[in-house]
C-alpha cells in the first residue's frame, strides 16, 4: 500500500499543479465574477459555488471509478479465459436512475429561489434606471431624477437599482459582472432587472451579446458612491455647462456651427456638425444620434469605456474614432488642427 | 406506359462504368457514398480548423490587429457553421452511410438515388455556405443569426445571404438522408434482428434520423422567413414594423437543442459499439442504454429556452427550463454508468479507437457537469455569452462528437479500407488531441468566469486574461499537431497499412462477419439473427459460468454464387438534380435566369431519374 502511494507521488504532485495554478492567478480582476459586490452577484456566485462542489463530486466519484476501472481491469497477457459475460443489473440500474435525481432535485431548489430573488428587488425604496442599447455605447436616464448621461452610471451604495432595459437597434446583454449578471436589450421589448452595489467602488460594465463589428468596444463604468456624492454628482448633472471662454468658446462655436466634410464607413458625408448628433443641454439644437456629451469633461473614459479620457485621447478621436474604435457610427471628419484644440478644449470645459 | 417509341429509358442510358474518377459521380453504393462524406467532411473540418486557429491566434494577445473585427466575426461564425454543419454532422452521416446496412444485414440502403442525392446536396450547400469567402462577405452575425443583426439594414455587407441558402440546401440534405436512413433501418433489418436486438450505434442512428426529421423544419421555417425579409423586405423578425426578433430565438432554438443531439448521439452510438469490443464483454444494461438514447432525443425538445435564460422570458419560464435542462442528466448518467458496467470486469484492451472512446466519456463528464451549471439560471446570467460556455460546449462537442467519431474512424478504417491504421501513430494522434483539447479548453472555464465574454476580437491587458489567453493558443497548436498526425496516419495507412481480414477487432456485430472491404453486395447471403451481438454469437458459446468459449468451426459464407445478386444500377440523376438545385440557389445570388436555368436542369433531373429504368439497357436494346 505504502509502496503504491509512493509510486502515485508524481501523479499526485501533478494534480497540484493546476491548484496551485489557479490559486496563483486569483488576483482581482476587473470583471471577476468571484468578487460579488452586492446581492444579486452575491445570490448568483453562492448557487454557483453549490453545483460546482456538487459537479466536483460526481467528477471525483465518477471519473475515479472509470481510471480504477481502466487499471484494473486492463488487459494482461496471461489471461486465461475472456471474461465473464455480464448483461446488466436491474437494481443498478435504479440505482444510478435514482442517485443522479436526488442530487438534481437538491440543486433545483436554491436554482428556482434564486431565479425568483435575482428577479425582482426587495420591497422598498429602489432608485429606477433606464437603460437604452445603441450600436455602440449606452445611454442611461434616470427617470425619477430627470437626467440623462451616457457610458458612465452612478449609483448609490446599498440602494437597490430597478433598472428597465430597451434598445435601438439590434440585440444588446447588459452586464456587470460584479454586480449582476446579464440581462437582453431585446428591440420592441422593455426587459427589467434590478441590482445593488454594497460598496463605493468603480466596476466595469459591459455588453455582452454580440451587436456587430464593434461589439468588443461596447462597455461602460460604474461609479457606487455614497448617497451625498451621488446626490451632488445628480446636482452636477442637472446644472447646465457654463459659459465657456477662449479657446473653448471657439470650440463651442465650431461645435454648433461648423459643417465637416469626412466619411463614414467608406461613404463620403458632407456638412456634418457636432451638434447634429449629440446633444449638449443648454444649445440651441439637440442631436439624438450619439451619446449625450453635456457633461463629457467630467467622464473617466470616452468612446464607450474603451479609452481614458484626455485631452490627447479626445484629440486622437476626433481625428480618427473608426481607428480607434472600428465600426463606429461616428464619421472621420477632416477638423483643422487649431480646431482640434478648440473642440477639445471645449469638450473638456464639459464638466 | 406513355414512354414513346417503346424505349425502356427516359432521356439516358444507365451509366455502366462504376471505376475511375467518374465512378464517383454516378455511385449510389453506400458505402462509397459513405466514403465521399467522410472525405469531404474531414476536408471541412480542416476549413474550420483553420478558422479556429486564426482566431486563437488573433486572441493570442491583448489588442492584437492580425484580423480586422469584421474578419473576427465571419471567422467565428464560419467556424460554427462548418464545424456543425459541414464536418461532425456529415462526418456522422458518413459513419450511417458506411455502417448501418452492414450493422443490419442489408445490401444497401432503402434509396440508394435519394442517398447519392443527399451527399451532392450536402456538397453544394457546403460550397455555397462558403462562397463568401470568396467575394469577401462570408455570414458574419455569428451562427445563432439574432435578428435583426441579420436584416439588411444591420447586415451591410450582405454576408447572411449565403446563410440563408447555404442552410436551406443543407437542410434537404440532411431530410432526405434522415428518412433514408429510418425507412432502411426499420424496413431492411436481416431476418430475425428485431429493434431490441439492434446494434446501439443503428439505435442512435435511427433516433438521431427522427431528430433531423422534425428539427430540420423549424430551421427552414425560420430560413424561408429570413430569407423573405431579407430578399422580399418582409417584417417577420423586424421589430420597427412589428416583427420579433424573440420570434426568431425560439425558432432557432426549438431546431438548436436537438441539433446538438443530433451531434451528440451518433458519437453515444460509437462509443457504445467501441467500449464492449475491446472489454470483450457484451454492452452493460443494454435496453437502458437504448432507452436513455430515445429519452434524451424526447427531451431535447423540451429544454430550447435554457439558451435564451437572459433574453427575459420571465422567472416562470426560466424556473421551468431549468427543471427540464436538468432532467437530461439523468438519462445521460444511466448511459455513462452504464459504459463503466461495461468497463467493470472486462478485458481492457488500450487501442487508438478505445483510447478515443475513453477520452469521450471523460471529457463528455466535465462538459455535461458544466452543463448543469448553466441549468442554473442565475449562475448562467453571469455564465452565457462567456468564454466558459465556450469551454462547456466545446468539451461536449470536442471532447465529445469529435473524440467520439475519431473512435469511429480507427474503429472502422480496416473495414472499409482492409487495411489497419498504424497504432503508434493513433496514439500519438489521440495523447495530442487529448492534451491540446485540454489546454486549450480547460482555461476558457476560467476565463469565462473572470469576465472575458465571447465573440470579442479584442480586450484589454487590464482586464487579467493574457496569460491563459496566450495558453489556450499554444493549445490549439497542439491540437493542429494532433490532426496532422491523424492525416500523416491515414495516407500512411492508406499504402502501407497492415493488411487487416474480415474481423481485426473480434468484434461483434454484422459488419465483422463480411470482408474488408465489403463487396458491393455486402452480403453474399442474408444473415439469419438470433440475437444481440448477432456475429459473436456465431463465434463463441458461453459456459455455465458466462465464459465465452470459441466454436471450433467459423461459420463460411463462401461458395454462393454471387454473381445473381440485384444491386441498384448507377445513375447520373442525382448529381444532375444536385447540380440543378445548387444552381438555383446561387442564382438567387446572381439573376433571375440564373435560377431558371437551375431550375430546367433540376427537373431535367428529376424527370430522368423518376422513368430510369430499375437495370441498365444492354447496348443492343431496343431503339
Amino acid at each position: 500500500m505504502l509502496h503504491n502511494l509512493t509510486k502515485l507521488r508524481p501523479v499526485l504532485l501533478l494534480l497540484l499543479v493546476p491548484v496551485l495554478l489557479t490559486t496563483a492567478c486569483f488576483p482581482s480582476h476587473p470583471q471577476s465574477t468571484f468578487e460579488a459586490a452586492g446581492p444579486v452577484a452575491e445570490a448568483q456566485l453562492k448557487l454557483f459555488y453549490i453545483i460546482f462542489w456538487a459537479a466536483v463530486f460526481v467528477f471525483v466519484v465518477v471519473n475515479g471509478a472509470f481510471i480504477y476501472a481502466f487499471i484494473k481491469y486492463r488487459r494482461r497477457a496471461n489471461e486465461a479465459h475472456l471474461p465473464k459475460q455480464t448483461h446488466g443489473h436491474t437494481v443498478l440500474e435504479i440505482t444510478w436512475t435514482i442517485a443522479p435525481m436526488i442530487i438534481l432535485a437538491i440543486i433545483t431548489v436554491p436554482t428556482i429561489t434564486t431565479i425568483f430573488y435575482t428577479a425582482e428587488p426587495p420591497p422598498g425604496k429602489t432608485l429606477e434606471l433606464k437603460v437604452i442599447a445603441h450600436q455602440w455605447w449606452w445611454e442611461f436616464e434616470y427617470p425619477d431624477l430627470g437626467i440623462t448621461t451616457a457610458n458612465e452610471l452612478h449609483v448609490p451604495v446599498g440602494m437597490a437599482i430597478d433598472v428597465s432595459l430597451e434598445s435601438k437597434d439590434v440585440i444588446h446583454s447588459f452586464w456587470i459582472p460584479k454586480l449582476a449578471g446579464k440581462m437582453d436589450l431585446v428591440p420592441g421589448h422593455i426587459n427589467t432587472m434590478w441590482f445593488q452595489a454594497d460598496r463605493a467602488g468603480e466596476f466595469y460594465g459591459l455588453c455582452a451579446e454580440f451587436c456587430g463589428t464593434a461589439h468588443a468596444q461596447m462597455r461602460f463604468m460604474v461609479h457606487a458612491e455614497k448617497q451625498s456624492d451621488f446626490d451632488a454628482w445628480v446636482e452636477s448633472i442637472k446644472a447646465t455647462p457654463g459659459e465657456m471662454t477662449g479657446l473653448a468658446a471657439k470650440g463651442k462655436d465650431l461645435f454648433v456651427n461648423k459643417g465637416f466634410d469626412g466619411t463614414l464607413r467608406g461613404e463620403k458625408v458632407t456638412a456634418q456638425r457636432c451638434a447634429f448628433c449629440h446633444t449638449v443641454e443648454g444649445l440651441p439644437i439637440r442631436g439624438a444620434v450619439g451619446p449625450v456629451l453635456t457633461h463629457v469633461g467630467g467622464r473617466e473614459t470616452i468612446g464607450a469605456g474603451i479609452i481614458d479620457n484626455s485631452a490627447g485621447n479626445l484629440k486622437a478621436w476626433l481625428t480618427n474614432p473608426d481607428k480607434m474604435k472600428p465600426g463606429v457610427g461616428m464619421p472621420t471628419l477632416s477638423i483643422a488642427d487649431d480646431e482640434l484644440d478648440a473642440l477639445v478644449a471645449y469638450l473638456e470645459g464639459l464638466q | 406506359m406513355a414512354v414513346a417509341s417503346g424505349r425502356k429509358y427516359s432521356v439516358l442510358r444507365r451509366p455502366t462504368v462504376a471505376t475511375g474518377w467518374w465512378g464517383w459521380f454516378v455511385t449510389v453504393d453506400h458505402k462509397r457514398i459513405g466514403i465521399l462524406y467522410g472525405i469531404t467532411s474531414v476536408l471541412f473540418f480542416l476549413l474550420g480548423g483553420i478558422e479556429a486557429i486564426t482566431l486563437r491566434l488573433q486572441l493570442s494577445n491583448p489588442e492584437n490587429a492580425l484580423v480586422s473585427p469584421d474578419v473576427f466575426s465571419q471567422l467565428f461564425t464560419m467556424h460554427a457553421l462548418t464545424m456543425i454543419f459541414l464536418a461532425i454532422m456529415p462526418l456522422s452521416v458518413a459513419f450511417f452511410n458506411i455502417v448501418i446496412p452492414l450493422q443490419i444485414g442489408a445490401r444497401d440502403v432503402a434509396f440508394p438515388r435519394l442517398n447519392a442525392l443527399s451527399y451532392w446536396v450536402y456538397l453544394f450547400g457546403g460550397l455555397l455556405l462558403n462562397a463568401g469567402w470568396l467575394v469577401g462577405r462570408a455570414p458574419g452575425s455569428g451562427w445563432f443569426a439574432y435578428s435583426p443583426l441579420t436584416s439588411t439594414a444591420f447586415d451591410v455587407a450582405g454576408g447572411m445571404d449565403f446563410y440563408v441558402l447555404g442552410l436551406l440546401m443543407l437542410g434537404t440534405s440532411s431530410m432526405a438522408g434522415a428518412f433514408n436512413f429510418i425507412v432502411t433501418i426499420i424496413n431492411m433489418r436481416a431476418p430475425g434482428m428485431t429493434l431490441m436486438r439492434m446494434p446501439v450505434f443503428t439505435w442512435m442512428t435511427l433516433v438521431t434520423s427522427f431528430l433531423l426529421v422534425t428539427a430540420m423544419p423549424v430551421i427552414t421555417v425560420a430560413l424561408i422567413e429570413l430569407g423573405f425579409d431579407r430578399f422580399v423586405g418582409t417584417n417577420f423578425f423586424n421589430p420597427t414594423m412589428g416583427g420579433d426578433p424573440v420570434l426568431w430565438q425560439h425558432l432557432f432554438w426549438v431546431f438548436g437543442h436537438p441539433e446538438v443531439y443530433i451531434l451528440i448521439l451518433p458519437a453515444m452510438g460509437i462509443v457504445s459499439e467501441v467500449l464492449p469490443t475491446f472489454s470483450k464483454k457484451p454492452l452493460f444494461g443494454y435496453p437502458f442504454i437504448v432507452l436513455s438514447g430515445v429519452f434524451i432525443g424526447f427531451m431535447g425538445w423540451t429544454v430550447w429556452s435554457h439558451h435564451m435564460f437572459t433574453v427575459g422570458l420571465g422567472p416562470v419560464a426560466n424556473a421551468t427550463f431549468a427543471v427540464t435542462t436538468v432532467l437530461i442528466a439523468v438519462p445521460t448518467g444511466v448511459k455513462i454508468f452504464n459504459w463503466l458496467g461495461t468497463l467493470w470486469r472486462g478485458s481492457i484492451e488500450f487501442n487508438t479507437a478505445m483510447l478515443f472512446a475513453l477520452g469521450f466519456v471523460i471529457l463528455f463528464i466535465i462538459g455535461g457537469l458544466s452543463g448543469v451549471t448553466h441549468a442554473a439560471v442565475p449562475a448562467d446570467a453571469q455564465q452565457q455569452d462567456t468564454y466558459y460556455i465556450v469551454a462547456h460546449l466545446h468539451y461536449v462537442l470536442f471532447g465529445g462528437s469529435i473524440f467520439g467519431l475519431f473512435a469511429g474512424i480507427y474503429y472502422w478504417f480496416p473495414k472499409v479500407t482492409g487495411r489497419l491504421m498504424n497504432e503508434k501513430l493513433g496514439k500519438l494522434n489521440f495523447w495530442l488531441l487529448f492534451i491540446g483539447m485540454n489546454l486549450t479548453f480547460a482555461p476558457m472555464h476560467w476565463v469565462g468566469l473572470d469576465g472575458m465574454p465571447r465573440r470579442i476580437y479584442t480586450y484589454d491587458s487590464a482586464m487579467g486574461w493574457d496569460f491563459w489567453n496566450l495558453f489556450s493558443t499554444v493549445g490549439s497548436w497542439v491540437i493542429l499537431l494532433g490532426v496532422l498526425v491523424f492525416l500523416h496516419n491515414i495516407m500512411r495507412s492508406l499504402r502501407k497499412g497492415e493488411v487487416a481480414g474480415n474481423d481485426p477487432w473480434d468484434g461483434r456485430t454484422l459488419e465483422w462477419s463480411i470482408p474488408s472491404p465489403p463487396p458491393e453486395y455486402n452480403f453474399a447471403e442474408i444473415p439469419t439473427v438470433s440475437g444481440r451481438d448477432a456475429f459473436w454469437s456465431e463465434k463463441y458459446v458461453e459456459n455455465e459460468d458466462g465464459i465465452p468459449i470459441p466454436i471450433k468451426k467459423r461459420p463460411s459464407s463462401g461458395g454462393k454464387d454471387t454473381n445473381d445478386i440485384h444491386m441498384p444500377g448507377l445513375s447520373y440523376f442525382p448529381f444532375v438534380t444536385a447540380l440543378g438545385m445548387a444552381i438555383c440557389f446561387f442564382g438567387v445570388l446572381i439573376h433571375i435566369s440564373v435560377i431558371v436555368i437551375g431550375l430546367v436542369v433540376m427537373l431535367f433531373g428529376i424527370y430522368g431519374w423518376a422513368f430510369e429504368p430499375a437495370d441498365p439497357e444492354p447496348e443492343s436494346g431496343s431503339h
